[in-house]
């Protein structure tokens, strides 16, 4: 293949951050959200997820939706290391104020302060928010 | 009367209003869709609902697509859907605190 077919040379590219701050299943943010990463995943940007509030919910280990008879999408968030989107970033006291640790979570995360959380938004191009 | 909280504590003041408001005597708040992550263990929610002085439900279903099985605190009881239906009809009312 030449390397005119290349388009993506010299793209730019930008950072982007998606903010879940919603719990799964109770509303349709989360999933929303998640399938708009994953088509984010398609445009080779730089991807992080940030995990605040609620959100942190959307990973918790063990989510079984049978009885619901709801989608349960949990293992997507193990699969977005596939599509190289592995910055996951949770606020650790949204975690903290929910009886959480880190081992309560089903993905490996970088668990920061809200300060760290606070610089790791401002250094972002577009923050998209669900 | 029955109590029924379907927010979370942590995004809507529905429970602290039930908490706050609800008639002691006679109540019981039953927990549902996100109502359920209030009676995670160690969270912050924990130390009001064990203050609640009325019988707090949680909706089996609903704590088990949340992954919350082994994550509640002590002292709530579980229900199924039929459960739902028997506290239901046990009791004089029910408020839905949307």
């Amino acid at each position: 293949m030449s390397d005119d077919m290349d388009f993506e040379e010299g793209g730019t590219i930008k950072k982007f951050m998606f903010v879940n701050r919603k719990a799964p299943y109770g509303t349709i943010y989360a999933l929303e959200g998640l399938e708009v990463v994953l088509i984010s995943a398609a445009f080779d940007q730089d991807v992080s997820l940030a995990f605040v509030d609620d959100g942190v919910f959307q990973l918790v280990k063990g989510q079984k939706t049978d009885g619901v008879e709801m989608k349960n999408f949990s293992p997507t968030y193990r699969a977005l290391e596939g599509y190289d989107i592995e910055k996951l970033y949770v606020d650790r006291e949204s975690l903290e104020a929910r009886g959480l640790t880190e081992d309560d979570l089903l993905v490996d995360v970088q668990v920061m302060s809200a300060a760290e959380m606070g610089d790791m938004m401002a250094q972002q191009d577009v923050v998209i928010s669900f | 009367m029955l109590h029924i909280v379907n927010k979370s504590p942590f995004d809507t003041g529905s429970l602290a209003s039930v908490l706050r408001v609800a008639k002691k005597d006679g109540g019981a708040v039953l927990l549902i869709e996100d109502g359920v992550y209030a009676a995670v263990k160690n969270s912050a929610t924990e130390a009001s609902l064990k203050a609640a002085g009325m019988p707090v439900y949680v909706l089996q279903p609903d704590a088990d697509a949340r992954g919350l099985q082994s994550r509640l605190m002590e002292g709530v009881n579980m229900v199924d859907y039929g459960g739902f239906v028997d506290l239901v009809a046990g009791h004089d009312n029910v408020q839905s605190w949307l």
